[in-house]
């Protein structure tokens, strides 16, 4: 089966002096009915990206297939692609239900058809009730909704969303991205989502491709991505991590022991396609690390600080080769750490739990 | 500083003395700039000329008779004064012509330069803004230059071998045309591309992406847009179009009057400063139902911003 979208060293050159790599080289198979997220800090050219695969930017080098077929040539309007932007750019002299149904009537469908459909849309949606208010005179929230019936309307092949959740609340947004995982299941379109909240792009993606500086780093789904970020710039984007100078001992395919700063060795995990030799560095996320006594421990320090956070308690060690360790321990009411700021403490993670990460 | 001391009504009074005071400037100007001069206006048209220009202060209807009647010198019979009517109608149709010749030239000139980025655009700003800045009989002279029998495109059409008589331009309907067109683009330019900078530019590639073409994108989301800019300019380049007098009298070269040239020689040559003044206020009345139908028929389908 040929995927949905295939993007192979797609890139994007700005001229001017100095030019401006947008995208360099991007290559992305992106398969039917997946939810697949462009995660990255701005400028990193996920939005270049989504541009390119929606025809209002074209490509300087590269190819754009969709089902195997060349979408180069094609203008914006021959693309079975819609897209919810971040503004939502609703028609403000159009209502509510007009906008719903702008792609319809241009694609030529009978009216009949299109009031059925914009119908439906609002029914999915949830604004049955606001069809013929004119654009200004509902919410953010609503207006995001309009967008996003606006642009499932027309069935397309796959939808592409600019950070469509950014302008909204927190609550809202919380609504939102679990309205769009539906959506998305409900309607079994290809979802494209572009935004640079980890946390969004963790709770809905399929798969998550991190971008940064015009490069995809990592694609893979949100567990993967967390649990085995595959280099240092992905795992300190996602999520809070420790960063452990380490030496590898031995390693064969992913699995390698490496050897901390204490002297102790702990099997850990290598990038896949890597064998990396000599000094490293080790991803733990501090939630995979536990405290203990110094006896037990894998790296040996002082506790220097204890934040509390309501649902879990964060503990800073400044382990004893200088570097500083965080630990993140669920609360629990009837457990409590029994160590105190100042106090001689151990850091301990499993085997396995590191990761080795790439250069 | 009130006075209190003073009694209620007597601090009331020096308030609305104060207030009188400050509107004066105001309605100074309204009574000698605006209504004043058109309530002359008004009488002269009222009056008898007088033989040497003037008027004579007897009453007569006259003059408004002439602005749409003529009688026969022979037998005294009314018939439909023939010439005047033309030329109310070749005012007309001309300053439309000219209104519809800026939006054409206007609408892209101002779309390109709203798509410029930012720096450039006060640029081509100045490009458009510099020949309004200069006086009007030397921009008309400039065209005269353009297409007079002698003048450039002739001269290069010829020499071509295109063509092998000059093609008669100048003093024409054609010509007035051309003059208006070029004299009063930049007063369509300004309000268009005023609405044209504050489009939001994701509606159009909303619009694209949403399966419209380039010609639909226009006409659905561009146009109904930027509609306000399109009404002030019509009605900046139809209102000075319509009263022309520089232009129809170079390029048009005598025979071709407007009402502005009509009106001109009854206060000059004419003599008949009664009939000058009726066909003043006709102009007005004609430019004010002229824009109350427009203002309608435009505003009816005005969108509604929330």
């Amino acid at each position: 089966m040929t995927a949905a979208i295939s993007v192979r060293n797609l890139r994007k050159v700005y001229p001017g002096s100095p030019e401006v790599v947008a995208l360099a080289d991007a290559s992305i198979d992106i398969e039917d009915n997946e939810f697949f997220t462009l995660l990255g800090p701005s400028g990193c050219g996920k939005t270049t990206l989504l541009r390119m695969i929606a025809g209002f930017e074209h490509p300087t080098s590269g190819t754009l297939t969709m089902h195997g077929k060349d979408l180069a040539n094609l203008p914006p309007y021959q693309r079975p692609v819609n897209t919810v932007f971040q503004s939502y750019a609703l028609f403000p002299h159009m209502t509510v239900a007009q906008n719903i149904g702008f792609g319809l009537e241009m694609l030529g469908k009978p009216k009949a058809e299109i009031k059925q459909t914009v119908g439906e849309m609002m029914e999915l949606v949830k604004m049955s009730q606001m069809a013929d208010r004119q654009t200004g005179q509902i919410s953010g929230g609503q207006q995001q909704r309009v967008a996003l019936a606006r642009a499932l309307a027309p069935r397309p092949r796959v939808l592409l969303l600019d950070e469509p959740l950014s302008a909204l609340d927190f609550k809202l947004r919380k609504d939102m991205q679990l309205e769009l995982k539906r959506l998305q299941m409900e309607t079994g379109i290809t979802f494209i989502f572009v935004t640079h909240d980890q946390e969004e792009a963790l709770t809905m993606s399929d798969r998550i491709a991190v971008m940064s500086a015009g490069t995809i780093r990592q694609i893979g789904g949100p567990r993967d991505i967390y649990d085995h970020p595959a280099e240092r710039f992905v795992a300190d984007f996602i999520g809070d991590t420790n960063f452990v100078p380490a030496e590898v001992a031995a390693s064969k395919g992913t699995d390698a022991d490496v050897t901390l700063s204490s002297g102790k060795v702990i099997a850990a995990r290598m990038p896949e396609g890597e064998a990396m030799q000599g000094k490293v560095t080790l991803a733990v996320r501090p939630e995979h690390a536990s405290i203990c006594p110094e006896a037990e421990a894998l790296l040996p320090g002082t506790l220097s600080e204890i934040v509390y956070f309501g649902t879990d308690t964060h503990y800073h060690v400044a382990l004893d080769d200088g570097t500083g360790f965080v630990v993140r321990r669920q609360n629990r009411p009837d457990e409590i750490s029994g160590f105190s700021t100042g106090d001689r403490i151990g850091v301990q993670f499993a085997p396995g739990v590191g990761q080795v990460l790439r250069d | 500083m009130a006075d209190t001391s003073l009694p209620a009504n007597a601090t009331e009074k020096r308030a609305a003395r104060v207030r009188w005071l400050l509107l004066a400037p105001a309605l100074l100007v309204l009574l000698f700039a605006a209504s004043g001069p058109l309530l002359i206006t008004l009488v002269y048209s009222m009056l008898t000329p007088g033989d040497y220009g003037g008027v004579i202060w007897q009453p007569s209807a006259d003059a408004w008779f002439n602005v749409v009647l003529q009688r026969d010198i022979f037998d005294d019979t009314l018939s439909w004064s023939d010439a005047h009517l033309s030329i109310f109608w070749r005012s007309v149709k001309l300053s439309l012509m000219t209104t519809v010749g800026c939006i054409i030239f206007g609408f892209p000139t101002a779309y390109f330069i709203a798509t410029r980025p930012k720096k450039q655009r006060d640029l081509w700003m100045l490009l458009i803004i510099i020949p309004f800045w200069t006086n009007i009989l030397i921009r008309t002279f400039a065209v005269v230059e353009l297409i007079r029998n002698e003048g450039t495109i002739n001269t290069v059409l010829m020499w071509s071998g295109i063509i092998d008589a000059p093609i008669q331009m100048l003093f024409t309907e054609f010509s007035i045309l051309v003059g208006m067109i070029y004299v009063y683009l930049p007063l369509m330019v300004l309000p268009l591309y005023a609405s044209m900078e504050r489009l939001d530019f994701s509606l159009v590639e909303a619009g694209y992406d949403l399966y419209a073409t380039r010609m639909k994108v226009l006409r659905r989301i561009i146009l109904p847009l930027v509609k306000p800019g399109v009404v002030a300019g019509s009605i900046l380049v139809f209102v000075p179009s319509l009263g022309a007098y520089v232009t129809p009298r170079v390029m048009g070269g005598g025979n071709q009057l407007m009402i502005g040239n009509l009106i001109e020689l009854q206060f000059g040559q004419g003599r008949n400063w009664p009939l000058g003044a009726a066909l003043s206020i006709t102009l007005l009345a004609i430019v004010m139902v002229a824009l109350m139908v427009y203002v309608r028929t435009a505003g009816s389908e005005e969108p509604k911003h929330g």
